[in-house]
């Protein structure tokens, strides 16, 4: 297997992971094999100081005082905001809302552009593989404007088939939401196609980033996005940390969000005017000190290189597929690791997902078991849930031997 | 072996050659139900007659624990009173949250399921079916949800 040989472009895992103090931990009396950073990523020491530091040393609420802690406090929280936006290639720190993550940005887009702007005999189209958390505020929505919901369907290889593409994506669809890279598949969809597709009809797109900005560089001006939704806490950040990409000009046209402090700018009896792009959208107080973390982890991946970020990514993926397949288990999604990243289904002989992952925790190994909130994705391909490991920078092929030699055992159980 | 506890040989065998799995002809009773946070699914059948729950099936898929579970309680309240089934349906829930002590007498095969209690996260898989149950009981049918045009 030559993929095994390929050393990453640069990524120097050994080294790296003693960043990681999560890394140390034994589970069961064995080492800890962590393999469910799609679902949430570690993080490390950093990050975590960045936070302590703020906490210990710069604690104030941001864009409300008028003393030194308060102005520090408003620097370091706007600071993220810069390496945010030029993380993901947008012009402006302005073009950045923060928020708790994918779901709430997605969500704030559901009330604040689509109540404002859909209505009967629109559409929105989204794609059978989307996360349901791309899926459930679009249905919300829709039961609020009349707006209808389409969905592009799927190919037995887990490819978005865009066969019927002309039909679904019409001048009647609004919105197309699709997501940077399927949490259960893997699938890599082609964006840039996707996006120049939907401005051809005149509707806008918002892709969901919450696995693909994490491992793949994004240029969300080259993309040409109008929205790209980002989660902090599966990019080495802390929880709740996260954002909203917006075009300045939908920003701008959109409704406020949430209401409250700040996003204001006067408040009347019977009505209120809004605070300035992006702070119309962040009421109350932010999370602060996540989005500083968040600030940490950007620091951190930029000097990795999400080049070698990817790479590295690719060639575990690659040898992940090839050992889980040899050991007898379906892989679901694409097997080309140059259409698909490291989220990896699967189910392995006849032994259920939760079962499995029980098993595999008695090894040390943590893996996901269930429809990770993709059960369109689980109908289309017959399975109640599957396995997923997924990959990131801290991450082995040793480790991926581990998650294999515990397969083995699972299959002892239920067939000894 | 940790691992004994869960997978012990009568959870294992009713997973591989389940009892009473399939639709009950006639059945007055029935109840779907999924666990959202797996995606397990059972559907209970019961089929009452003087009473007593005179026919018990399911359907459904899902992990040994959740399958195994229903194969069990199908053959436990076969026979049963409704207060007996409910009974039953209350000390499995007792023993599962780790507040009743199982005794074979009256719970049977089902002490296998005592295992589950150290691995929290699978309670749910085992009592699933019984929730199933206890709600074709009460004459529930299907959870709504969000139903868009």
């Amino acid at each position: 297997m030559a993929v095994t040989e390929r050393r990453s472009a640069g990524l120097d895992v050994a080294r790296l992971r003693a960043d990681f103090p999560i890394l140390e931990r034994t589970i069961n009396g064995r080492p800890l094999v962590y393999l469910d950073s799609a679902a949430t990523s570690q993080k490390p020491r950093q990050v975590i100081d960045a936070e302590a530091d703020f906490y210990a040393n710069h604690n104030a609420n941001a864009h409300r005082g008028l003393y030194q802690l308060a102005e520090e406090a408003t620097e370091l929280y706007e600071a993220a905001r810069a390496k945010l936006a030029r993380f993901i290639g947008a012009p402006a720190p302005e073009t950045i809302v923060f928020t708790r993550g994918t779901t709430e940005s997605t969500n704030l887009v559901a009330y604040a552009w689509a109540r404002r702007f859909l209505s009967e005999g629109d559409e929105i189209l989204l794609t059978d593989m989307e996360h349901h958390s791309n899926i459930v505020p679009w249905q919300l929505a829709a039961r609020d404007t009349g707006a209808t919901l389409r969905y592009l369907p799927l190919t037995d290889d887990g490819l978005l088939d865009l066969t019927d593409l002309g039909s679904l994506l019409t001048e009647r669809t609004k919105l197309l939401a699709v997501t940077g890279m399927s949490n259960s598949l893997g699938t890599l969809p082609p964006l840039r196609q996707l996006t120049e597709a939907a401005h051809a009809v005149g509707a806008l797109a918002l892709v969901d980033g919450a696995q693909l900005v994490p491992h793949v560089p994004v240029d969300v001006t080259a993309l040409d996005v109008d929205f790209l939704t980002i989660s902090g806490h599966k990019m080495l950040g802390p929880t709740a940390s996260g954002g909203l990409y917006g075009k300045a000009e939908h920003l701008e046209a959109m409704d406020a969000f949430l209401g409250g402090g700040h996003m204001i700018e006067e408040v009347f009896h019977d009505h209120s005017t809004w605070n300035a792009v992006p702070y119309k959208f962040e009421a109350g107080t932010m999370n602060i000190a996540q989005e500083v973390g968040l600030g940490a982890a950007i620091d951190y991946l930029d000097a990795l290189g999400m080049d070698a970020v990817r790479a590295h990514e690719e060639e575990i993926t690659a040898y992940a597929i090839d050992r889980l397949t040899e050991a007898g288990a379906r892989v679901f999604g694409p097997t080309d690791t140059a259409i698909r990243g490291g989220a990896v289904s699967f189910w392995y002989r006849d032994v259920h997902p939760h079962d499995l992952a029980t098993i595999l925790n008695e090894e040390g190994v943590a893996i996901r078991a269930g429809h990770h909130c993709n059960q369109l994705v689980m109908r289309r391909y017959g399975v109640p849930a599957t396995a997923r490991a997924s990959f990131y920078v801290y991450n082995t092929n040793d480790e991926v031997d581990a998650l294999v030699q515990a397969l083995a055992k699972a299959g002892d159980v239920f067939d000894g | 072996m940790a691992l004994d506890d869960i997978y012990k040989e009568v959870i294992l065998d009713h997973y591989k050659n389940p009892r009473n799995k399939r639709e009950v002809a006639g059945a007055e009773l029935t109840c779907s139900k999924n666990n959202p946070l797996c995606g397990d699914e059972i559907t209970v059948f019961v089929h009452e007659e003087d009473g007593k729950l005179a026919e018990v099936g399911f359907l459904g898929q899902g992990c040994s624990i959740s399958q195994s579970s229903a194969s069990m309680m199908t053959e436990a309240v076969l026979g049963a009173t409704r207060e007996e089934a409910e009974g039953l349906i209350g000390r499995i829930r007792g023993m599962m949250a780790g507040e009743v002590e199982p005794d074979e007498d009256t719970f049977g095969e089902l002490v296998a399921l005592k295992g589950v209690v150290k691995y929290p996260v699978r309670i749910k898989c085992a009592v699933l079916p019984w929730d199933v149950l206890q709600e074709a009981l009460e004459g529930k049918g299907e959870a709504e949800g969000i139903a868009t045009h």
